[in-house]
């Protein structure tokens, strides 16, 4: 019955030729968690699938020299949130990562393919966003990078060209001083799809913000850099006046629709009370204060 | 808290079939396979509302592997017959209709077709292959927008029941019914108070994990076997019998283990159209809902739209209530308006009550009995308005509804006058409670309200039959939900004086046992109790006759007593008293097997009150609401089996906070259902929750052996305006909309006028 | 097309199959391999009433392949117990009552065993979260994780001795 190929390639290489030769019904396997769920709904319907857990790149997070990491596309949340080192130097980005889902879904689920998904509501990407992660892409044309705030650009749609695949994802060494948080608002406390997402990137030197980044999702068809809201904290030591200027920057960043899971009005509030506590966390990270993560 | 002593009434083991479900060994309704089965599939409609021009199903029954395609012309027409369908009632003529759209399509999901063939994919292939042909037609799907004038009609045949002079024209509105007691216009001129409020809240989903599931197995000869995941075999076998048209003595209906229903596994969907599938095909068919078919086309309960005008005089004491209530049905006539009129005010004795029901059809599934239907959607529209009423005078809320809660002799606005009942002891242990003593911790705030369902009794059969060791097996016929089992172990063991390990309760086919009742309106332990204490008594009278064989006396001269035949007094002679064991051993020589039976339509059923407590804190800015603490207060009877009855009041508290919170169906501008999955149908996880605690108040039923009081559906009615309350209190905005999710609240709290800085 | 040829293990010992590749983990379990006591109850990984282990991480089948287990280690609830023995989280749920109508919970016992073998000190948050991933409609969650907490305490208790 089934036409459907199933391969699982060892290399980059092969994965890749793989992909060009399906021809635009091939699609990437990482952690399955929407894939299996879109083939089921009849939402994409691969002629093949391209397994790429066994591709050691894909799999695996590299310590970087100077501090950095690179993460293959395929890790699972789950490996990612026990990585010491990473959790460290990331924390926002890994809190991020680690909202995607259940428990089961965070033993599966990558946060390459959360990117790829290109939901505007995926919740690592506004956290990749705020921590400046480029994209490896490798295709049939050899390697590429892009920023992850240039990925996504539709809902649903990317800047991968036929036969490309994401291979990993690479968080630059930060600063000292630095640090990052992610808030989410869902109706309950877990298991939803963000209303509103937002990562903080920050860099603190005696108190005062030396550097910021941004990253805004769920409220417009892809997911934003206020590079505005970035700008209003830079200099400031995170006083209300401050805060309220980047706020309002993200409320006017802002370009949602009303839809199942909230209102453009919601959406564009809630932007700036997100804005605000994610800021505060990032910044108690990065002067030392151990601040729980948030659920 | 028992006043009698019993060895097992009150105790809790394990039950008996624990092991099996820990294990994955229990089978469920998508457990049982056939050799040779089929897969069955139903095409369903695209539109909220359209009439179907035809149907050509060809190409669909060419595709090789496909083996029977059905229609509803393969449904025999059904006359205009009002049945009992669970705690609620439908129409035959709307039940054929429900399972294979006929004229009409009246919601997005309607079945139009169904397909057995050899896999999955065939019939998924197949489905597509098969040509419907629409009219669309406009549609409605919100309850007010249906009853006005203008809105699309449904069914050009309704015209308004209980209306005067009949209506000439078609409505949305199949019925209107009042209930009366007193004078509501002299009342309210009384009152020093009045307070009225419009509420409304969102059509929910029972959403039971299991989806809905059968296999069914048609003989060449007639006889028909019918595995399925339900509330009740035989209101199955009762319902295939008349919408297929065949002897109930030919449909054996097998319930398997059954994955929650809530009231939404009291009808009947897959199983007729699986029936005829395999009658056409000549193979076994096996039919399982996708979790969207679940949402799109089973179940759902009513949305609703009320308002509440209460009059009372300073001191607390209400002298009026005047109350009208609209809710969805669904796309036919059967909305619960009737228990959601009746419920309203149950709970407080008051002169003076108007409610006024209205039953409204619209666009959308048929809706079946979610748990209490719809008291929790009334009750919430009342205990908010009491609760208002509580803050305008300075009361207690517990101190106000004391003043006025119903009792023994108090007449009811719907008719029945109570017979023993247990509010006021429920508000008493809530206003005594740990948590409702405790202080309400700084940001957070604390609601009460209270609730009844007056749960139902029926028809019950069941048999005991003693074993050749004397171990004793119980039969009954209602499938176990929720540790129904054990319970009916407890009463047994109770009744016989052995050890509750020596008697195992089962559940039988349609074949094995006599007819039961659905599982449903918290009557299994109840009625069904009673048919087994009866039935252990029959066995014990059996016991006692052989007894009396063995030691050549008078059955009149035997005693039943500590699990033993004993001489009733010396006069009947000096005898070692007989074990089960023993007279079992010698059955075969005093006159065979010895079983005993019982059945009966269960009177009595002691209405249930409880009282739900919750501290929440909301959060300002977004809108969330976090529970604290909850505590569900309960009159449960007696407690067979306690941790079975906490659970019972835990988890209807939890579905009550779900429909408070989070969740709702959210149609779009099309009529189409937009969150048909647990993703964004938000039913409550763990990690939303705090301990639930409970409190079991125990005011027997005078009308049970064992003074059982039904538990499964008080709990879910206070926990609307209980959530909704303690948010008032802790925000200062009243939702009068459900659900209070994080949008609409912060919605509420912008728009509300700024307090004065405090 | 041909079926593919999938060798794994599942509960420990070594299984064969054949499979299409769009069949899930769940389909294969609960189909050729017989396998029924991982449940679906939503096919999206939205209610963890398939949850099962690969490798020792929780995962849900219906998020799986079937293809995608060759030469993993899949465990499931029929491997929970072990012989006449149940799991003390087993033993526990029916003590407790943590179930009601059962459905969610061998996916319920699979997750909670996981958490466990992770973390032998939960707190009450931590096994919220970790099994809010597991819907249950029937018990308001208060039995399932008090038996969880019971157990895990239990187990420490057993350790220590």
């Amino acid at each position: 019955m089934s036409d459907i190929k199933y391969l699982a390639p060892g290399t980059i290489e092969e994965a890749v030729k793989a992909m060009q030769a399906a021809g635009g019904k091939g699609f990437v396997l990482a952690g399955g968690t929407d894939l299996l769920v879109q083939m089921r709904s009849g939402a994409r319907e691969p002629q093949t699938i391209v397994d790429v857990k066994k591709i050691p790149e894909m799999t695996t997070i590299e310590e970087l020299p100077g501090g950095g990491f690179r993460i293959g596309a395929a890790v699972s949340g789950a490996v990612i949130g026990e990585h010491k080192k990473l959790v460290a130097a990331f924390p926002g980005v890994v809190e991020a990562i680690n909202l995607i889902g259940s428990k089961q879904v965070q033993g599966r689920a990558s946060a390459g393919g959360n990117l790829c998904n290109s939901s505007p509501a995926a919740d690592s990407v506004p956290a990749m966003v705020a921590a400046g992660v480029t994209v490896q892409i490798a295709g049939p044309n050899g390697r590429r990078e892009v920023p992850v705030e240039k990925f996504p650009t539709a809902p649903g749609r990317n800047c991968l060209q036929p036969g490309e695949i994401v291979v990993s994802l690479t968080l630059p060494a930060p600063a000292a001083g630095s640090s990052d948080a992610y808030l989410r608002l869902i109706p309950r406390t877990e298991m939803d799809i963000a209303v509103v997402g937002i990562g903080v990137s920050l860099t603190l030197k005696d108190g005062t913000v030396t550097a910021a980044r941004v990253g805004l999702g769920a409220v417009a068809p892809t997911v934003l850099l206020v590079e505005d809201a970035a700008k209003a904290l830079v200099g400031s030591k995170l006083d209300d006046a401050a805060l309220e200027k980047a706020a309002a920057a993200c409320r006017a960043a802002c370009k949602p629709i009303n839809d199942k899971r909230g209102t453009i009005e919601y959406r564009t509030k809630i932007s700036g009370v997100l804005l605000k506590r994610a800021a505060k966390i990032a910044a108690q990270r990065a002067s030392g204060a151990t601040v729980g993560g948030t659920h | 808290m028992t006043a009698q002593v019993y060895k097992w009434i009150g105790t809790r083991p394990k039950r008996p079939d624990g092991a099996d479900k820990v294990t994955g060994r229990a089978r469920f309704g998508a457990d049982f396979n056939m050799p040779g089965q089929l897969i069955g599939r139903v095409l369903r409609s695209p539109h909220p509302h359209a009439v179907i021009k035809s149907i050509d199903t060809s190409a669909a029954a060419a595709l090789p592997g496909v083996r029977a395609v059905v229609t509803a012309a393969d449904f025999p027409e059904q006359e205009n017959l009002i049945v009992p369908a669970g705690e609620m009632q439908v129409n035959l003529r709307d039940v054929t209709r429900t399972i294979m759209a006929r004229e009409k399509v009246l919601y997005e999901g309607h079945p139009v077709a169904a397909v057995a063939a050899a896999s999955e994919a065939i019939a998924k292939q197949a489905l597509a292959l098969i040509k419907v042909e629409y009219a669309l037609l406009p549609h409605v799907i919100d309850v007010e927008e249906a009853m006005k004038d203008g809105a699309p009609i449904l069914h050009d045949h309704i015209r308004t029941d209980g209306v005067q002079p009949v209506p000439t024209k078609p409505s949305n509105i199949a019925k209107r019914i009042e209930n009366l007691k007193g004078d509501v216009a002299k009342g309210f001129a009384e009152a020093e108070v009045v307070i009225e409020r419009k509420y409304t809240t969102a059509p929910v989903h029972q959403a039971y994990i299991e989806p809905h599931a059968c296999l069914a197995s048609a003989a060449e000869d007639g006889q028909v076997s019918v595995w399925t995941t339900t509330q009740g075999h035989f209101q199955v076998r009762g319902f295939c019998s008349r919408l297929l048209q065949i002897e109930t003595s030919q449909i054996r209906v097998t319930p398997s283990e059954i994955g929650g229903g809530f009231g939404g596994k009291t009808v009947v969907y897959l199983e007729p159209v699986a029936i005829r599938l395999s009658q056409k095909s000549g193979k076994p068919v096996k039919m399982v809902m996708t979790r969207e078919e679940v949402f799109r086309a089973s179940g759902p309960a009513p949305g609703g739209a009320m308002t509440v005008k209460i009059g009372a005089k300073k001191d607390g004491r209400i002298v009026a209530a005047d109350i009208t209530i609209a809710l969805q049905a669904g796309a036919f006539p059967g909305s619960p308006i009737g228990p959601a009129c009746w419920c309203s005010m149950a709970c407080y004795d008051v002169d003076n009550i108007r409610v006024v029901g209205f039953d409204v059809v619209s666009n959308r599934p048929k809706v079946a009995a979610y748990r209490a239907p719809g008291a929790p959607i009334s009750s919430f529209a009342v205990e908010s308005t009491i609760d208002i009423l509580a803050q305008e005078l300075g009361m207690d809320p517990i101190d106000l509804r004391l003043k006025n809660a119903a009792m023994k002799g108090t007449k009811t606005h719907y008719g029945p006058v109570f017979d023993r009942i247990g509010l006021v002891e429920c508000l008493e242990a809530a206003k005594n409670s740990a948590h409702y003593k405790s202080p309400v911790k700084p940001g957070h705030a604390r609601g009460i309200a209270a609730g009844f369902w007056f749960n139902v009794g029926a028809d019950s059969s069941a048999a005991a039959h003693v074993g050749e060791d004397g171990t004793v097996t119980v039969i009954s016929g209602n499938p176990d939900i929720g540790g129904s089992r054990a319970s009916l172990a407890l009463m047994a063991a109770e009744e016989l004086g052995v050890d509750y390990d020596k008697v195992r309760a089962v559940i039988a086919d349609t074949h094995s046992i006599g007819f039961n009742f659905v599982t449903g309106g918290s009557r299994v332990t109840f009625a069904t109790g009673m048919a087994v204490v009866n039935a252990t008594k029959d066995a014990i009278k059996e016991l006692r006759v052989r007894a009396a064989k063995i030691w050549g006396v008078d059955p009149e001269g035997v005693v039943w007593e500590g699990g033993k035949a004993r001489p009733a007094g010396h006069n009947v002679g000096e005898f070692e008293p007989l074990t089960l064991a023993q007279i079992a051993a010698q059955a075969g020589k005093t006159g065979g097997p010895i079983n005993g039976h019982a059945q009966l339509n269960a009177q009595g059923a002691g209405p249930g009150f409880g009282v739900h407590i919750a501290d929440v804190r909301v959060d300002a800015e977004t809108g969330h609401v976090v529970i604290d603490r909850y505590t569900a207060v309960q009159d449960v009877g007696t407690a067979i089996h306690p941790s079975y009855v906490e659970g019972q009041l835990q988890g209807g508290a939890v579905q009550g906070i779900g429909w408070a919170l989070n969740e709702e169906y959210i149609y779009n501008a099309k009529g189409h259902l937009d969150n048909a999955g647990f993703l964004d149908y938000r039913i409550p996880v763990a990690s939303d929750l705090p301990m639930i605690e409970t409190i079991l108040v125990e005011v027997p039923n005078p009308h049970h052996p064992y003074g059982v009081r039904g538990v499964g559906e008080v709990p879910i009615v206070p926990p609307l305006a209980t959530i909704a309350n303690a948010v008032a209190r802790a925000c200062g905005t009243r939702m009068t909309s459900l659900p209070i999710s994080p949008p609409r609240l912060s919605a509420a709290l912008d728009a509300a006028p700024k307090l004065a800085a405090e | 097309m041909a079926k593919l040829h999938v060798t794994t293990k599942i509960n420990g010992e070594e299984v064969e199959y054949l499979c299409d590749a769009q069949d899930s983990m769940l389909d294969v379990l609960r189909g050729p391999l017989g396998l029924t006591g991982s449940k679906e109850g939503c096919g999206s990984g939205d209610c963890g009433a398939c949850s099962i282990t690969v490798d020792g991480r929780l995962t849900c089948a219906c998020l799986m392949l079937a293809a995608e287990a060759e030469g993993h280690d899949i465990g499931t609830i029929e491997g929970l117990a072990q012989g006449e023995k149940l799991h003390p989280l087993q033993e526990k749920f029916i003590e407790m009552a943590a179930l009601q109508c059962g459905i969610c919970t061998p996916g319920v016992l699979v997750a909670a065993k996981a958490l466990l073998d992770r973390n032998p000190d939960p707190t009450e948050t931590e096994v919220r979260f970790w099994l809010a991933g597991n819907l249950c409609r029937c018990t308001g969650y208060d039995k399932i994780i008090r038996a969880v907490m019971d157990v895990a305490a239990d187990m420490r208790k057993t350790v220590a001795a």
